[in-house]
Parts: structure tokens; sequence; C-alpha cells
């Protein structure tokens, strides 16, 4: 997948947790929790989600990679280049 | 709804949920959304756990439906469905009434915000650095701050401000204030969100809809199936032996208390010492009495509160509220828009209790001990509702002898466990692979909120073990 790819699979995990998500003014270098109202519950879903479509293992301590929007497609693209 | 019995189950299963309190009920459905074959077992003829309600002389009593968080609105929707959530609504008098104090409040971070201010005079900057504190709390931060000295820090004896932050959540989830404040932070903080939340409809109509989303997502629910224990083989769980044989299944969540899981269903021949040493640190929370008032149709009364925190001991304290003689008690009162389908008036009171006091009273003793408490909660009650012994055509008592008997739960707890049960409940399958916890534990993982959302950590802890 590419880094665009990548980055639309997360917008669309969000959007299926939280329809009224509102992406116009994200900026992809803030953290999403902050901009989106997202808590650690949400964070949960989404790494539910990346192993439930690629069987994505992603250990706890790595939860942290994944708090800007920038940040996920950095950590996820050398995970998801076979994808 | 009628579920088929054990001998009707054929084959195995990706998992077994043991227990269908929220956790189990959430984490089973959490799992077969996510492609998981599940099969869920619950003794009982009825499902939901201590989320649960009986039925007496046309009344229906709902045990555990006293007032949640605005969190189950998000954490409904996502993890159960629309209906269910479009079915919460707000309970918008809260009434304190106790020797220090007499109030009526929305337990909102905005009403406290005033009424601390006004009616305590407490600097507003005091009151909001409070809540900025609280607020921020989370389970990695340091333990060995109390509740007691969070308060002495910024109410320093202020007793009367104590009692009415500490009291509404002592009967949530029967913690005190030696608990490590971290637990009061984000309980507390949940609450103070939006207000106090109930399900209309009451809680036989939201284990009714929970079951039947459970059912359309293909999950297997048994009841009437007492599984006698979790089998472990080699190290790794391989199943449950239940109704005299073993259905297999390399994953089960226990959703049965954390003492039984270790203890009974998988037995500590399952685990080493140094997880034994750490689970025999383990305290189970307190139990409750409660007193159940269902009035005559055609009966009413007027509109004296949802949820009266009342007391007539001079000060807040964990020991008096846990006597079996206190003066503190809580009445959930249930209106006919409760479930509008059926309407009707019923009070529910609820007291924090220690098994220890009631298991070991001989017959006489014990049907002694439950009438003199309905007399005391009815002396109570009559200063709310003045007549209400009149109105009554049904009256009973339950005590942590009840809980025991219908959840199972060691000394009939009603909280699950002190802050310590958290830990092990979370390691537990690291300790036996594809063995798993749900369950009111660590205080935060309680009530109806707590436990579906640790209903949905645990499914990504199963969902991970089964894809790897």
């Amino acid at each position: 997948m590419t880094r665009g790819e990548i980055r639309n699979v997360i917008l669309e995990i969000i959007e299926d947790i939280d329809e009224e998500a509102d992406f116009e003014t994200l900026d992809p270098d803030k953290p999403l929790r902050d901009q989106l109202d997202l808590d650690s519950m949400d964070f949960l879903d989404i790494v539910m989600e990346l192993r439930k479509r690629y069987k994505l293992q992603i250990p706890e301590e790595e939860y942290p990679e994944l708090a800007t929007l920038n940040s996920c497609v950095h950590y996820l693209e050398p995970k998801l280049k076979d994808c | 709804m009628s579920f088929p019995s054990i001998d009707q189950i054929q084959g195995d299963f990706d998992v077994i949920v043991v227990g269908s309190g929220l956790g189990g009920l959430t984490c089973a459905n959490r799992l077969s959304r996510a492609g998981h074959s599940v099969l869920l077992l619950e003794h009982h003829d009825q499902v939901g756990g201590l989320a649960t309600w009986f039925k007496r002389k046309g009344h229906t009593f709902d045990v555990s439906l006293h007032g949640f968080p605005y969190g189950m609105v998000k954490t409904c929707k996502k993890y159960w469905n629309k209906a269910i959530r479009d079915s919460i609504v707000q309970l918008k008098n809260i009434v304190f009434d106790n020797p220090q104090f007499s109030l009526t409040t929305t337990f909102s971070r905005e009403d406290f915000t005033r009424i601390l201010q006004e009616e305590f005079g407490i600097a507003r900057t005091v009151v909001e650095n409070f809540f900025a504190t609280v607020g921020q709390m989370n389970f990695y931060d340091d333990h060995s701050l109390t509740t007691r000295e969070l308060f002495e820090q910024f109410f320093p004896g202020r007793s009367d401000v104590h009692r009415l932050l500490m009291e509404p959540i002592a009967y949530a989830n029967g913690s005190t204030l030696d608990e490590p404040a971290i637990t009061y932070g984000i309980v507390f903080s949940n609450f103070m969100n939006k207000g106090v939340y109930t399900f209309q409809g009451g809680t036989d109509k939201l284990i009714g809809m929970m079951a039947e989303e459970l059912r359309q997502n293909g999950v297997i629910i048994c009841t009437g199936a007492k599984v006698d224990r979790i089998v472990v083989e080699g190290g790794k769980v391989r199943g449950v032996a239940v109704g005299g044989r073993v259905i297999s299944a390399p994953s089960v969540v226990s959703n049965s208390g954390i003492t039984n899981t270790v203890n009974n269903l998988a037995g500590r021949e399952a685990f080493d010492s140094a997880f034994l040493d750490r689970f025999d640190q383990v305290k189970v929370n307190n139990s409750s009495c409660q007193v159940y008032f269902g009035l005559r149709p055609g009966e009413s009364f007027d509109n004296v509160g949802d949820l009266l925190f009342t007391s007539t001991a001079r000060e807040f304290s964990s020991d008096e509220m846990l006597d079996m003689e206190t003066r503190s008690r809580t009445f959930s009162i249930y209106y006919p828009r409760t479930r509008p389908e059926h309407p009707d008036y019923t009070v529910v009171a609820s007291m924090n209790g220690n098994y220890d006091d009631w298991a070991f009273l001989d017959k006489a003793a014990y049907k002694a001990a439950k009438q003199a408490m309905i007399e005391r909660c009815f002396v109570d009650l009559e200063r709310y509702i003045p007549g209400i012994r009149a109105q009554v055509d049904w009256v009973e008592a339950a005590t942590p002898r009840t809980f025991n008997r219908y959840t199972l739960h060691t000394k009939g707890t009603s909280f699950g466990t002190k802050f310590e049960g958290l830990g092990i409940s979370r390691s537990i399958f690291k300790a036996v692979p594809g063995l798993f916890h749900v369950g009111s534990v660590g205080i935060i993982m309680s009530g109806w909120l707590g436990a579906i959302n640790y209903g949905v950590i645990v499914a990504n802890d199963v969902d991970s073990y089964l894809r790897s």
C-alpha cells in the first residue's frame, strides 16, 4: 500500500467509529485524540480493525505510534507494504 | 427469550465465554463481529449477570439500574447498536439528604462547580483545579496517593465536601477513601462529564435487545449451563467441561469472578507460584443489600427525585455504610416513564453490606434481620414519600447471600475486586495461554460502563491471541 492508501484506510476506520468526525480541518501532525475527540477505546477499535483487515499485530507498547495521522502512516508503511 | 440447553450444542468454537454479565455479553458480541465462532454459557436461567431484574406481583424490579455515566451513549452505539443507544435518557434530579447538607443536582461538573462555590463556599479556582486534577488521572499514573489524601489536599478538614464527592462513588463501586486516588478520579470524572443516565424500558429490555443482537451476530447462548471446569492441558486452554462433557475451544473468556476463575474454574494447579502469590493479594469488594418496594396498581406519588443519597449518620464513613444497621442508603425511584409500556411505581433501596455479617445467621435470625432492614428502609423512605407504607403491595429484601446465590461471586461481591485485581485479570492469559478474564475488577472496570468497556478491551486480547 502507498502512503496515500494507508492514510485513506485510517480515515475510513475512524469514520466507521465516529460518523460525525470532521476531516476538513485535520492537521496530520497534531494528535488525532485532541482534534477528533477520540478516546483510548477508539484507538483500541483502530488496532482491532487493522488486525482484522491485514492480520497486523500492534503491541500495546507501540500504540503511541498511532497518535497523529502522519505518525500512523509512517508506522504502518513498512508493515503494510505488501498488502 | 428462550435459549437452547447445553445438550443441544454440537461442535467446537473459537471462543467460549463463561458467564453473561455485561462484560461477557459485550466480549462475545465483539468477538463474533470480528469473525470468531462464540458460545456463551450462563448458569442462571436469565442472562445479564448483575445487570438483572425480577418480577413479582406485576412489578418488575431492577437490581442494578441506578444511573450510569454519559459515556454509555458512545459505548452502546459502537459496541451494540443505535437502538440501544437511543433508549438512554438522563436522570435529572439527584438528591442528597444528610445531617451535613440537603441539595438537588444534575450531578454534572457544571452543577457541582456551582454547588461547591455557592453551598460550600469553596473558591472557584480550587474547584477548577480539583476537576482538572481528577480529569487528567489515568491508569498509568502513580497509585500511591489515596482518595483521602487527594481530598485533604484540595478541601482540608471539609468532611461535608468529602461526603458530597465520595458518597455516590462508594455506592457505585464500593470504594473507600483509602483506595488509590486514580480509581476515584477516573470514575468520578466519567460521571461528572454530563450527569447521570438510565435505560428507558428497564434492564429487561436492554438485556433482551443485547441477546437479540448476539443472536443476529451468530453467538450461541445457553442458559442453565454451569461450567464445572475450564480445561487446561499442556499449559494451554483446551475448552470447558459442562453438562458432563467437554466442549473444545482454543480460548475461554471467564466472566465469572476472578477469584472463582482461578480457584475453582481453571484451578490453582494451572498457575505458577509467582502468579498465585500475586493473585492471593487480591481482595474482593463488599457486597450489597437491597429492599424492593412495589406500589399497588392505581397508587402514585409525586416526583421526589430519581436517585436519593440519604443518610442520618453524622459524617461519611465507609465502615458505617457497611454496617448491617447502616443509616446510609440510596433510593432509586422508578416512575411510570421507566417502562412506558408497563407503567408502574417501584423503589429500590440499596445499601453496601458485608457477606460475613449475613452468611452465618440461622434461618430465624436471617429472617428477623431482613425484616428489621425492611423496617429501617420504610422509616427512611417515609420521610420522602409520606404514606408509602400503605401504598405498597410488595416488599422484599435481598442480602449478600442473595447476591452470592445468583451470581456465584465470592462473598457475594457486587463490585468485583479492589485495585490489585485488575493486574491479575489483565495478565491471566500470560500465565495460561488462551485463558482470559472479563468482569468487575480494580474498581475502575466496574459498573455498567466499566464492564462493557472492559469486555471490549478483553475482546481485543482474545482476537490478538486467536489471530497470532
